[in-house]
């Protein structure tokens, strides 16, 4: 298995993703910078967190023109898997890959602590090992995380079992305190309807360690490795 | 090759004044914060008159904030040297050896004269300019804290301060993405018209990539690389050396404006440029912009420099070459480039989208020249613009308000009847006390997955990857205790920086200090800048955590009313294993809580005669910096044999805030504990006074024989003084005739809510 971390201007999550895939789970890693046209066939594309340019204008808007953007819709487009954690979901929003938005948080303050989420569906690449319902325990950090989407939209991905987190109180309740900056339907990530492209705001890569605090985004990446592993065999 | 202009040939010409430019009287002078006599050894240096653009580069050289010129002999009384000190003061940053061949960049630094004026800028650029000092010796900055000193946040004016402070510090950290690790944040009136804001960073580097900013090599290329120069922050330097008045908001374009994501492009590239070796030299183009870097550059490797500043990219045309030199725009840095690679640098910063430009070039004849289009400006002799500061000795004389104040009669607020449980909750509501979960929310604190112990506790602990160890930092100074005594208050800093890197399980290996004062020309003020220069420098020395650099901040005064002295020290030390990290809560029900240390009848300069009487006064707490050395080994002792689950500072709110603290676990469920105290002492000083060298730890009840013949070998109290209980219990206090007892959900509630209420409810 082969996995690449998409390195923008302002990445600053692209480094603790590729020490997770490379160093935790032993996988062939490697960066390519934004101006590159090909991915090089990898199974895995992450497009890591951070503040590509400075989200000057708004979060992803400008990244999207990147050049490597038009080589991951390829990648996505033959079904092979895309993560975007922050930053990168905010830019897989604006690069029309995963619909709706991510607008500023309903505090109107950066927000960074750890989150409870809730496993909505392991019926995805990214949550095989999880258990349905399962609720995880794992850090936000960021300023724009409100996702929204118009009515349509949020109902189609609520029908279609899309909605793959959701922000919970530690017992996994839906409700006052779990949701840390007002997403419509507590959303914390989403993937597209093929299955293959998911984007989500709290960091899987920073809650897969023991001396970190928790191991429970690890579930994640051990999710990936097992779906590619199978694949390749398949 | 720029041509030499006037230099070359038969020695140096002297410049012609510049056309436009203003006659040098000695109004002009003063305007610049020199004295007559000052102008004197400046016009001996030069053989002559100087041009304005000479002036203006004298001023901002020998201003304090660069020259030192009223600190520096002080400053020469700490302690610098240690084996595993790599690089002392005098650079960017100071770095210590921390073993696996890895070595430890880390500095502190002011940005509180700005951060007056337009608190999101002055904040956001201050952690710009640190991260720079860090990453310019090579080091990936690793992360941040923030000492921070406001007024009484009873005032809109200081909630805007603080709200704004912390917004741009956050959002220029977060953006680079540097987790914070903690800090310090303090509210007292007398910080009311000028806040404190130190940022100090730390970065990680393999021994060998070390670099420093020198500029030698005759012929070697400088380069101006990042942002473009505006006329913004000129004579920044200057104007943090003056004291803030009535009209200072009006200063308000003397502050720069932060741009952190070109500073994430400069810092990769840098540190490309760093190690691909093409470069001689880096340096922040930091106070006193190009005129401090490259006569710094200069000055640290004997050499000269020419610059011509028609050669420098700006921001808008028609900028003077006064204006190019002393422009504070950020973001940017001087390179000195290998002659002959400058493509290959050019290539590198191509890839990150950073402009640079070839502005200049090494010299070897020790001047510091500068040609307007090839015609000479400036033309000064490099030594004295970096080592000739005149430096001076003032008389310090103790001021008869504060010694009044120290003396003052306290046994009014000694005891006796009250309600010490409404005591209790009315402290820890205090901004001083309750939890700064409002502040550090607003920082990453996680990004770069090494945040072994986040913001909160008595340190910061990282991980160093690729090693078993961790590092541990923090930053302390109360100016209340600086206030009333400082040679103390200086030394209390110390004592409670180790305490608090040796509660994580750290040895403290060495500090960056930042000193925070008045007007050093009033003698009030130089008695409390020397009192504290001597008391840190004895407490340096018995800890053995040498000085390796810092900054001195001085005219901190508001219409001639002066801070309280802040001698802020950041302190680093190292854990050897992280499996011993040690954490300031309590970990399970029925361990046996322990004091360590004596508590005493000691109330002066508390946090509780500040917050329930409104008192700064008395005498600050007595501190013995040999037994605090013994605690704090007896302590590591206790904590190298796995005996502790917790271990945790006890300063200010006392004792009974210290247990709240360690009861209240930010993210997990408040824990119940009932603590008895046997001590015959005044119960507000027993509860709430900050007597020095205390430290609450708690075990597992089998290992408490061991906690207690450990502590017996070093002579260190020990006092069984109570339990562990359960989650969501009672917090109960109680000695011979007082008590305080509270659900622990109230205590939590409280504790959490205080500055969100203050700060949120607008």
């Amino acid at each position: 298995m082969r996995a690449v971390v998409v390195t923008f201007p302002g990445s600053n999550c692209d480094y603790d993703c590729l020490q997770v895939l490379r160093k935790v789970m032993g996988v062939d890693t490697r960066f390519i910078w934004h101006r590159e046209h090909e991915l090089g066939d990898p199974d895995l594309v992450v497009l890591p967190g951070g503040f590509s340019y400075g989200d000057y204008l708004r979060a992803g808007a400008i990244a999207r023109f990147s050049p490597i953007v038009e080589a991951v819709k390829r990648h996505a487009g033959r079904g092979g898997i895309v993560l975007g954690i922050c930053n990168g979901f905010q830019i897989l929003c604006e690069a029309g890959l995963l619909p709706g938005a991510l607008r500023r948080n309903e505090s109107l303050k950066f927000r960074s602590h750890d989150v409870h989420v809730r496993v909505e569906t392991t019926d995805t690449a990214f949550t095989r090992a999880y258990r349905p319902g399962q609720v995880l325990r794992i850090p936000i950090a960021h300023a724009e995380g409100n996702y929204i989407a118009d009515p349509g939209t949020l109902e189609r991905l609520e029908a279609d079992g899309r909605v793959v987190f959701r922000y919970t109180t530690r017992e996994g309740a839906r409700g006052e305190g779990g949701n840390p900056n007002g997403s419509a339907n507590d959303i914390a990530g989403i993937v597209n309807p093929a299955g293959n492209v998911l984007g989500l705001m709290p960091h899987p890569e920073r809650a897969a360690e023991g001396v970190l605090g928790s191991t429970d985004g690890l579930g994640m990446f051990e999710s990936l490795v097992a779906h590619l592993a199978h694949e390749r065999v398949a | 090759m720029i041509a030499g202009g006037g230099a070359n040939g038969s020695g140096p010409a002297a410049p012609e004044p510049r056309p436009g430019d203003p006659g040098i009287t000695a109004e002009l002078v003063a305007d610049h914060g020199l004295s007559p006599e000052e102008y004197d050894k400046i016009v001996g240096h030069l053989g002559r008159t100087p041009t304005f653009t000479e002036l203006g580069v004298f001023s901002a050289m020998w201003s304090e904030h660069c020259g030192y010129k009223n600190s520096k002999r002080l400053l020469r009384l700490l302690p610098t040297e240690a084996p595993w000190v790599i690089q002392g003061p005098g650079e960017n940053a100071g770095v210590i050896d921390i073993g696996g061949g890895y070595a430890l960049a880390f500095k502190i630094e002011s940005h509180n004269h700005p951060s007056a004026v337009e608190p999101y800028q002055g904040a956001a650029t201050g952690i710009g300019g640190i991260l720079r000092d860090v990453f310019t010796m090579g080091a990936r900055p690793v992360a941040v804290l923030d000492s921070l000193h406001f007024g009484d946040l009873d005032s809109s004016r200081v909630r805007y301060l603080f709200d704004g402070v912390v917004r741009g510090a956050g959002d220029y950290g977060n953006c680079v993405g540097i987790p914070n690790l903690g800090g310090e944040a303090y509210f007292d009136r007398g910080y009311e018209g000028n806040p404190i804001i130190n940022v100090m960073c730390l970065g990680i580097m393999k021994r060998e990539q070390l670099i420093r900013g020198e500029a030698h090599g005759e012929g070697n290329t400088l380069m101006a690389v990042g942002a473009r120069t505006g006329r913004d922050g000129i004579h920044g330097a200057t104007f943090a050396s003056e004291e803030l008045g009535e009209d200072s908001d009006a200063s308000r374009p003397q502050v720069q404006v932060g741009d952190p994501f070109t500073e994430k492009l400069l810092l990769e590239a840098s540190l490309e440029l760093i190690r691909s070796g093409h470069i001689v030299g880096i340096q922040d183009m930091g106070a006193a912009g190009i005129t401090s870097s490259a006569a710094e550059m200069a000055g640290r490797s004997g050499s000269g420099v020419v610059i011509d500043t028609a050669l420098v990219p700006v921001r808008e045309p028609g900028m003077t070459p006064y204006e190019i030199l002393l422009s504070e725009s950020q973001e940017r840095m001087m390179v000195v480039v290998h002659r002959g690679r400058e493509d290959e640098v050019r290539k590198i910063l191509n890839k990150w989208e950073l402009e640079a430009a070839e502005v200049g070039h090494v010299t070897a004849d020790g001047r510091f020249r500068i040609l307007e289009d090839g015609r000479s400006v400036a033309d000064i002799p490099a030594l004295p613009l970096t080592e000739g500061c005149p430096t001076y000795e003032r008389a310090g004389i103790e001021g008869e308000e504060v010694r009044a104040l120290r003396e003052m009669d306290l046994s009014p607020y000694a005891g006796g009847e009250g309600d010490r449980t409404a005591d209790f909750l009315r402290l820890l509501a205090s901004p001083n006390l309750a939890s700064r979960r409002w502040i550090h929310d607003q920082y990453d604190t996680t990004v770069r997955t090494a945040s072994v112990v986040q913001p909160g506790g008595d340190a910061g602990v990282l991980r160093v990857r690729g090693t078993p160890r961790g590092i541990a930092v923090t930053t302390d100074c109360s100016g209340r205790y600086t206030y009333l005594e400082p040679g103390t208050g200086a030394r209390i800093a110390v004592a409670e920086a180790a305490r608090n890197l040796a509660c994580s399980g750290a040895l403290p290996m060495a500090v960056t200090n930042n000193l925070n004062f008045g007007n050093p020309l009033k003698p009030h003020i130089y008695y409390q800048l020397r009192e504290a220069v001597l008391g840190m420098a004895e407490a340096c020395a018995l800890f053995e955590t040498p000085v390796t650099g810092g900054n001195v901040s001085l005219y901190n005064e508001t219409s001639g009313t002066p801070i309280y002295p802040t001698p802020v020290i950041g302190m680093v030390g190292i854990i050897e294993d992280l499996e011993r990290v040690t954490r300031h809560a309590f970990q399970a029900e029925g361990d046996v809580i322990v004091l360590l240390g004596r508590n005493t009848d000691e109330l002066g300069a508390s946090e509780y005669l500040y917050a329930m009487h409104g008192i700064v006064g008395g005498r600050p707490p007595r501190v013995d910096l040999l037994a605090e050395r013994v605690l704090q080994q007896a302590l590591l002792a206790m904590i190298g044999e796995g005996l502790l689950r917790s271990a945790h500072d006890c300063s200010e709110g006392g004792l009974a805030c210290a247990l709240a603290e360690s009861a209240l676990h930010e993210g997990e469920d408040p824990v119940g504990i009932h603590v008895r105290l046997a001590d015959p002492l005044p119960s507000t000083a027993l509860f709430f006074g900050e007597a020095q060298g205390r430290v609450v730890v708690s075990c597992d009840p089998a290992n408490l024989d061991r906690v207690r013949r450990l502590a017996d070998r070093y002579g260190v109290p020990c006092a069984e003084i109570g339990t562990v209980g359960a989650i969501g219990g009672s917090f109960v206090v109680e000695s011979a005739d007082a008590r305080i007892e509270a659900d622990i959900g109230k205590v939590s509630a409280v504790y959490f809510g205080a500055l969100p209420e203050r700060m949120d409810a607008q």
